[in-house]
């Protein structure tokens, strides 16, 4: 009774309606970052973003305007650093995300210190979701789910076998750098829903939970993203009902989800 | 026809030269048998002309037309030597990894269609993997997953086949059925092969032509000729290679 109490208020459905588009989209995005062995990508990205947010702040500018672009550039950075330095491995993700929050740290003492909004963007606050952030997460959802099944079978093309991608004319670097950019859109935007602390969860755990039981590639995205929008909704409920963080319970819904399934996969009970 | 064509081409890593004053054509229907020694250089010379690896010099035509910026590889098969789908972490299935070969003839955007499915049920009948096109790739044997990879090299209907040591994870009954194959796509499909081995005891059974390359090319042409080669007796210190003893003229 409690729980349909909640529902009548506009700011609990904006919140599931929002959290559910995030995470659809982590968790299709989240299939491919980690089938390339770019899981931590997501932190790197969401550093780099608390570094946008901060700048945005210090100019009083709306911090996703600013963190959209810088978080791209930060994107294609990673991608250009490991692509042509191949040795260099997960460490361009680890620069960049040192550069996103030293400088995140410096703007924010410029600003005057750490304060309520930047909080908020550090842990998340889906339940204070405004009308307005509503209209963007819809609509850039929308936007980014549409490329990707237009893309679908060139993504997955170059996931699977980049060389073969390549000799069948799929422009493989193309594909790569609009992934990147769809990656950093969706982590500025997610940013909100679970807080830049704990973006990449959203973006690795469906994936890795999904990855346990699929077998096949269109059955690992339904999976991901059916488990990411019952984390997104089971966590927001559980943090009414027992007054926690929302952006930390959907993570503990997220890992109850992961043990579930490699407890299933052990047991083979599927 | 030419089917491809290499003049003059070297290839550096850093300093180094792993290939250099490569010369050879190859017909239409021809079956070629790449050898070496380890390093020889072999993966890096088809991966160079499939566009793969940049080439220091040289020019490379592919059925007559030069390749380099904006060449389309339309025709071309390739199987390489670990597809990454090896993975067993990665959850695609037969069927999905096939019809990654069909994507080279498409357009944007990109779609499957019924046409599509045919020729995905033909392929797969003429590799003998029908029955398990729903079963994860990662769930097969080594020879059924290199029959996986050959339909899917197969699905866009190639007039030039490569394969890069296709035989490693296979055992000597898979190996045996795996060239039969390879045979029979070559003098009844009339398809082109390029075949990296090791293998060198077996590929005379099949091949028409050899290529022996250490860096540069060693012997190019006949297996008959191979052993009555000079080059070969001077390369080898007067013994006879063992593809001497296994040839079929």
């Amino acid at each position: 009774m409690e729980l349909l109490n909640y529902l009548q208020y506009g700011f609990v459905i904006k919140a599931l309606i929002a959290g559910s588009f995030i995470a659809v989209l982590c968790s299709v995005l989240g299939i491919l970052l980690v089938l390339r062995n770019m899981s931590m990508i997501g932190d790197g990205l969401s550093h780099m973003s608390f570094g946008a947010i901060s700048l945005g702040m210090l100019l009083g500018v709306y911090p996703f305007f600013v963190a959209v672009p810088v978080v791209i550039a930060a994107s294609w950075l990673i991608w250009r650093i490991t692509d042509k330095i191949k040795a260099y491995g997960d460490s361009a993700i680890g620069i960049v995300s040192a550069v996103g929050i030293a400088g995140g740290v410096i703007l924010a003492s410029l600003s005057g210190g750490f304060n309520v909004d930047l909080f908020s963007y550090l842990f998340g606050s889906i339940l204070s979701i405004s009308q307005s952030e509503l209209f963007i997460t819809v609509f850039l959802s929308t936007v980014i789910l549409t490329m990707f099944l237009i893309l679908y079978h060139d993504l997955v093309a170059v996931t699977m076998d980049e060389e073969y991608a390549k000799i069948s004319g799929i422009p493989a670097g193309r594909i790569n750098s609009m992934l990147f950019i769809l990656t950093a859109v969706t982590v500025v935007m997610a940013t909100k829903a679970v807080g830049i602390m704990l973006v990449s969860s959203l973006l690795v755990i469906p994936a890795v939970s999904s990855l346990q039981l699929s077998r096949g590639f269109k059955m690992a995205f339904a999976l991901s993203a059916f488990f990411s929008v019952v984390s997104v909704v089971f966590g927001i409920i559980l943090s009414l009902l027992l007054d926690l963080p929302s952006g930390a319970s959907i993570v503990a819904m997220n890992i109850i989800i992961l043990f579930s399934t490699v407890i299933i996969k052990k047991t083979e009970i599927l | 026809m030419q089917v491809i064509k290499v003049k003059n081409l070297s290839v550096r890593a850093g300093d180094a030269v792993v290939l250099d004053g490569i010369d050879f054509d190859v017909q239409e229907g021809d079956y070629v048998g790449i050898a070496g020694p380890n390093g020889a250089g072999k993966t890096t010379l088809v991966k160079t002309i499939i566009g793969l690896l940049p080439k220091r010099t040289g020019t490379v035509e592919i059925f007559e037309r030069r390749t380099g910026k904006g060449f389309k590889y339309h025709g071309i098969g390739y199987l390489p030597q670990r597809p990454q789908a090896y993975n067993p972490l990665f959850p695609a299935t037969v069927e999905e990894v096939v019809l990654t070969g069909l994507l080279a003839d498409k357009h944007f955007p990109k779609k499957i269609t019924s046409k599509d499915r045919d020729k995905l049920a033909h392929v797969l009948e003429l590799v003998d993997m029908a029955l398990l096109r729903r079963r994860p790739v990662s769930q097969l044997s080594g020879g059924q997953q290199q029959r996986v990879f050959l339909a899917r090299a197969l699905a866009s209907d190639p007039r030039l086949l490569i394969l890069d040591e296709p035989s490693t994870a296979l055992d000597p009954h898979s190996r045996q059925e795996f060239y039969g194959l390879i045979s029979r796509l070559n003098k009844d499909m009339k398809v082109t092969i390029l075949l990296i081995t090791h293998d060198t005891a077996d590929i005379g059974l099949y091949a028409n032509k050899l290529l022996y390359l250490d860096k540069e090319i060693i012997y190019y042409g006949s297996f008959a000729d191979f052993c009555r080669s000079e080059k070969m007796r001077d390369y080898f210190g007067g013994h006879q290679h063992i593809i001497c003893h296994q040839h079929k003229e």
